[in-house]
């Protein structure tokens, strides 16, 4: 089982999606069940992976590869390069894949307020999504990648596009063709990258890439860092975000800001940083910034919004601008913040998603002056939207903080004005989300529609529940979940710090330079 | 019984009584969904309309049984550190419990563990023993409300964050508490949410704080920096032993980026501890129920920042510009507070503007060096100042949620207990001679004048804030207690409090009255009981600052101390008798100092007007600036340029669409142009 455990976890969801095409158009809940079956049988797998991984090894675990080359990748310039499918799992990826496994069930479960129309067809493509961002997470081909990673952005396309809201068609081109704008200048760095070092093993490729020269590693990674830097969405390219989230049903948005971000912010890490690092370097004071300024950016803008999905879209623009100025401090509490915080984001900005879902189901509306007092008329929800939102907000305790924390250290340590300005999202962040949480919440009840709401049903409360649980668990004991990731962040930490050694011994004037780059290179390995 | 396997549990018992009183109150919630449908749920959460739901509660009855059996539990738990802390050798005072590895990052070693030494104990006892009394006292004053259960709840928790803070080792652990006493005071103060203003004074608090919690953030950051770990005892040694180092070649103390940590820390303090430029938020949360208000707002939470300056006293010692800034900042806000009280209407908020201003004092203390006497008015001020609010809340029940001094009076015959217990907070409050409030506030003033040069200053503002205290805390009785009724006799019938909220008033009066044992002055030529306590503690603070000063501490003579003493007690009778005298027969007094400086009322009534500049100078631009970066900055700019060059492409599309006209012709006339080209651009290569 093993052998092929990560062959399953990829593509059972897809096993799902054509049993449910199988399924008669009329039978509805056959449909959902089998979702959410799929779903389920998938994070049992994905959590299957938790448990096996060992924490103590940076190296590729679980592997899976096929015998035969894939398809072979033609080449100007020498043979063909075999693409083989490869799979496996390592520090930098175990997190996103155990929660993209855990996120999905909770997103089949909450589709069944919202999704009435064409519900088969949005359960295939939710699948086929799932298939697609596993795919991202677990690929070890570079080729592979970047087809997992095109796959994952079609059925989004349908998903916003069918089933969002009034102006979704311009949503979706826009979020299409933007991001799609990205993958096609990082499919050239791919070639690029293929044909240089003749292979397409990511293991091989990051062993061989640090020791091209600066000016080509800065000419790839900023080939990849441009897609990456759109699917964050890294401020200024964040624009596609809010209309994105703002059309989109609630599962869609969970999905979103659950994992398909986090896709731009792992890419970053595995693909930038750890392939790259002399560009990496040579990048950090700009990724820095364009961090920094994202989270008061993000958080200023979310305070002008008046609709409820925006506010939070705006929210995730500001909190993955935490991820990116973390993992560019490019210091062991950076990247260890940051990779928490792409967790983080998940659990919270989806709490978000899945919360403000239940109220728009509700009344239809997301516009915050609608609503006001609806604590006092749905005490559980009231609960769930205050923990979330605490959470959000970097409360001690409770997840943010152990992800915040050490990013704030790390960037402060890194570049002192960068970190002073992140630290000002820490008030700001509070201001916009205690400010809708009152104008929700608190106050008496001023619309009559309000007065009969029903508070959440059972599964309402089923699907915030494993996230509320994670929230408190990984506030209370973040060492479990950056524990077994700190080996391979420890490679990438190593990598980086060669490059430095290198960087700092070639900025000498001195004749013995090379000698001196050479030996602090031996030093530093 | 070994102490330190119990440790955790003096944090986990009321954070379990939290638990259970939150399971209760869930419970409760579907009875009370049921019975009152949830379209008259608004109306009725407003405690200003008396809907009693104590009849249908159920389980949620139960709420105030475990939430002061656990408190009851926590604080014989402190006793029983104290006491084997107490049969230790002075300097082997320190149990340390079970640790707990949180985050291991690089070089970031986070542990969570707790340490009960002298000033942990201190702290404890007054949390678990105060927040007992107050524990008690609500079971009375809530008793009407819905949300009874939920009450006990927040308040458990509240304390369970509040004795993480004094107990943890490292400046997270800490932190956790930190917030986490911020987080319930958030949802204290908007416990009445459904008014409104109570959320609204509820996020004011929260803001306000976290802008002191960025500045803790960032000195922690620098803290790190500098000794590579966020253990508290760490930063403490090690600062010490830099100033130390420092001190010996010649320099002042600490380096510039310890100096800078310091600093920020202080500002850290300033939110939580409601000091000048952050005080604002504290007469607002007077939102919150009143026990709320004696816990969090008066007794405990504000208090968390003497704490942490006296944790990490060498650092702070060793910087001396911090310690005057610490003084300056301290003597300021207890003046505004002071002169602020005065004009009050509302008798929580002289109250509250009396606790900004005696958290003032308790600053200058710290800036003064004298980190002992912050802590001694810390504990002095919980009971006084607890007894207070608790005894205004008693009123405020009496009358029927009535918080307007002028339309009080006379009531020292409908509520005697109210009256005498309120009486002995109001004097050791005002410093009457030998009462609690008066060895503490002169403990302060005497070591402030010691220092000498600019601090005379300081000592002199003190003196006129201490002539100010008196008088509005005499007004405050006046007002309430004596002349003829001002209220509607009619409908309002002032009733004494039930035995639950007059036996904890009793025991605080006690306390306020005798408290002052812990230090009396040297001149009476006994022990100071809390000086001695803590010495170890405050030891290295003590040193460097000695050694600022060429060896030794600032230090009075017996004839100087007298003089002071007996100044300050002359000043507090004669301005406690204007008080009184000027408004025992009601508030027309004040009628006429308001007709005759009518600019002047209002500044001091609205606090010198700092809030209202806050909101017109800083909240309002950072709103204009957000809705301009909305509407300007990103739509109009960024996303025009994205749309832009989406519409850019299509231009360019729909131009070269032309080229392809389907005539053999052209195309073959491209294709030699295009040939053309590119064997120039190969020639020329």
């Amino acid at each position: 089982m093993t052998t092929h455990l990560l062959t399953w976890l990829t593509f059972l969801p897809l096993l799902g999606a054509l049993l449910v095409l199988i399924t008669p158009s009329q039978q509805v809940k056959a449909q959902r069940a089998i979702g959410l079956i799929a779903s389920l049988v998938t994070a049992v797998l994905a959590l299957r992976v938790w448990t096996l991984f060992d924490g103590s090894t940076a190296s590729i675990q679980l592997r899976a590869q096929g015998a035969e080359p894939w398809f072979t990748l033609p080449s100007f310039v020498g043979q063909g390069v075999p693409i083989y499918f490869r799979l496996g799992v390592d520090g930098i990826s175990l997190l996103m894949v155990t929660f993209t496994g855990i996120l999905m069930p909770i997103v089949m479960l909450s589709t069944w307020g919202h999704v009435t129309a064409r519900v088969k067809e949005f359960l295939v493509w939710m699948l086929v999504m799932e298939t697609g961002m596993l795919g991202v997470f677990l690929a070890f081909d570079l080729v592979l990648f970047y087809v997992f990673w095109e796959v994952s952005l079609i059925p989004l396309y349908f998903l916003v596009g069918i089933w969002g809201g009034t102006n979704r068609l311009y949503a979706t081109v826009k979020f299409f063709l933007y991001t799609l704008a990205g993958s096609l200048i990082m499919l050239v760095g791919v070639i690029a990258l293929i044909w240089r070092l003749n292979t397409s093993d990511v293991v091989q490729l990051a062993n061989q890439a640090m020791h091209l020269d600066s000016a080509t590693q800065l000419w790839l990674f900023a080939s990849f860092a441009l897609a990456f830097a759109i699917k964050v969405p890294l401020f200024p390219f964040h624009t596609w975000l809010a209309d994105a989230h703002t059309e989109a049903p609630t599962s869609g948005s969970v999905v979103l800001a659950g994992v398909l971000l986090k896709m731009g912010t792992y890419g970053l890490l595995r693909f930038g940083i750890g392939m790259f690092p002399h560009a990496a370097l040579d990048a950090a004071p700009v990724f820095m910034a364009l961090g920094a300024i994202g989270i008061l950016y993000g958080a200023l803008l979310a305070m002008a919004q008046n609709d409820l999905k925006r506010l939070v879209a705006c929210s995730s623009v500001s909190h993955m601008g935490y991820v990116v100025l973390g993992l560019f401090a490019l210091n062991a509490q950076g990247l260890g913040g940051g990779m928490l915080q792409m967790l983080n984001h998940g659990v919270s900005t989806g709490l978000l998603f899945l919360l403000v879902g239940m109220i728009y189901e509700r009344r239809h509306t997301r516009q915050l002056d609608q609503f006001g007092g609806l604590a006092s008329v749905m005490p559980w929800f009231a609960a769930c939207l205050v923990l979330t939102v605490l959470s959000s907000a970097g409360l001690p305790g409770l997840n943010g903080f152990a992800g915040e924390y050490p990013i704030l250290l790390g960037a402060f340590q890194a570049n002192r004005w960068w970190g002073v300005l992140a630290l000002t999202g820490v008030v700001f962040g509070a201001v916009y989300l205690l400010g809708s949480t009152r104008r929700v919440l608190f106050g008496a009840v001023t619309h009559s529609e309000n007065r009969h709401l029903p508070d959440m049903s059972l599964r309402e409360l089923t699907t915030v529940l494993p996230l509320v649980v994670l929230v408190f668990w990984i506030g209370l004991n973040p060492d479990r979940f950056l524990g077994p990731t700190q080996p391979s962040l420890e490679l990438i930490m190593q990598r980086v710090e060669r490059a430095r050694a290198s960087a700092a011994a070639a900025a000498l004037p001195s004749p013995h330079a090379q000698t001196l780059g050479a030996l602090t290179q031996e030093l530093a390995r | 019984m070994d102490v330190r396997e119990l440790l955790w549990w003096i944090v986990l018992l009321p954070l379990a009584g939290s638990l259970v009183c939150a399971f209760l109150h869930a419970l409760s919630l579907r009875g009370q969904l049921q019975n009152a449908p949830a379209s008259h749920a608004g109306a009725h959460d407003d405690h200003g309309q008396h809907h009693d739901h104590s009849q249908n509660r159920g389980l949620a009855g139960l709420a105030p049984w475990v939430a002061c059996g656990a408190m009851a539990a926590a604080f014989a738990l402190s006793v029983l550190g104290f006491l084997q802390l107490r049969d230790l050798e002075q300097a082997e005072r320190a149990l340390h419990s079970p640790t707990w590895r949180w985050l291991t990052l690089g070089d970031l070693r986070v542990d969570f563990g707790l340490l009960l030494d002298p000033l942990s104990s201190t702290m404890t006892l007054v949390i678990t023993g105060v927040g007992f009394l107050i524990h008690v006292y609500s079971a009375g004053y809530m008793h009407a409300d819905r949300g009874y259960a939920k009450f006990f709840a927040y308040l458990n928790l509240f304390v369970a964050a509040m004795l993480m803070l004094v107990l943890s080792t490292s400046l997270i652990g800490l932190f956790v508490g930190w917030e986490g006493v911020g987080l319930c005071s958030y949802l204290l103060i908007g416990f009445w949410y459904a008014k409104g203003w109570p959320a609204q004074a509820a996020q004011k608090a929260f803001i306000t704080n976290r802008v002191g919690d960025a500045f803790f953030l960032a000195g922690s950051f620098l803290l790190f920096d500098a000794f590579g770990s966020l253990d508290l005892s760490v930063i403490a040694g090690g600062a010490a032993l830099q100033a130390q180092d420092s001190l010996a070649a010649g320099g002042s103390g600490a380096s510039s980026q310890l100096a800078l940590a310091a600093l920020c820390l202080f500002l850290g303090c300033c939110g939580k501890s409601a000091q000048l430029p952050l005080f604002t938020w504290l007469p607002d949360a007077m939102a919150g129920p009143t026990p709320v208000s004696a816990l969090i707002h008066a007794a405990t939470m504000v208090t968390s920042g003497l704490y942490l300056v006296t944790r990490l006293n060498p650092l702070f010692a060793a910087s001396p510009w911090v310690m005057t800034t610490m003084a300056c900042v301290g003597a300021l806000t207890a003046l505004i507070g002071a002169s602020s009280a005065l004009v009050q209407r509302d008798i929580k908020r002289v109250l509250a503007y009396s606790t900004v201003s005696q958290l003032g004092y308790m600053f200058l203390a710290l800036g003064a060096g004298s980190f002992g006497s912050a802590i001694f008015h810390v504990v002095t001020h919980a009971f006084f100042k607890a007894l207070l609010f608790l005894g205004a809340g008693s009123v405020i029940h009496g009358m029927h949620e009535e918080q307007d001094l002028y339309k009080m009076g006379g009531l020292r015959r409908a509520m005697p207990r109210t009256y005498v217990t309120f009486l002995a907070g109001a004097a050791a409050l005002s410093g009457l001679p030998l009462l609690s409030g008066f060895f503490s506030k002169d403990e302060i003033l005497a070591r402030t004048f010691a220092v000498g040069g600019w601090y005379w200053l300081l000592w002199v503002i003190g003196i006129g804030a201490a002539a100010m205290t008196a008088f509005y805390s005499w007004r405050m009785v006046a007002l309430t207690f004596f002349g003829t009724p001002r209220y509607d006799s009619q409908h309002v019938h002032a009733h004494e409090s039930g035995a639950l909220m007059t036996t904890p008033l009793m025991v605080l009066a006690f306390l306020s009255i005798v408290g002052g044992l812990l230090g009396l002055p040297e001149v009476f030529h006994v022990p100071h009981v809390l000086e001695g306590w803590l010495g170890e503690i405050l030891r290295p603070g003590k040193q460097i600052l000695a050694a600022q000063h060429g060896g030794d501490l600032p230090h009075l003579s017996h004839a100087g101390e007298w003089s002071l003493l007996l100044l300050s007690s002359a000043v507090a009778l004669v301005f406690a008798h204007l008080g009184f005298h000027a408004f025992k027969s009601g508030p027309a007094a004040e009628e006429q100092a308001r007709r005759r400086a009518p600019q002047l009322h209002t500044f001091l009534g609205n606090a010198w007007g700092i809030d209202a500049g806050y909101g017109r100078w800083i909240v309002g631009p950072i709103r204009l600036v957000a809705f301009v970066i909305s509407v300007v900055i990103d739509a109009f700019a960024i996303d025009g340029l994205v749309n832009g060059s989406a519409a850019l492409v299509r231009e360019i599309a729909r131009n070269s669409r032309r080229l392809a006209t389907g005539r053999l012709a052209s195309y073959a006339l491209w294709i030699v142009a295009g040939a053309t080209a590119i064997s120039f651009v190969w020639m020329i290569a």
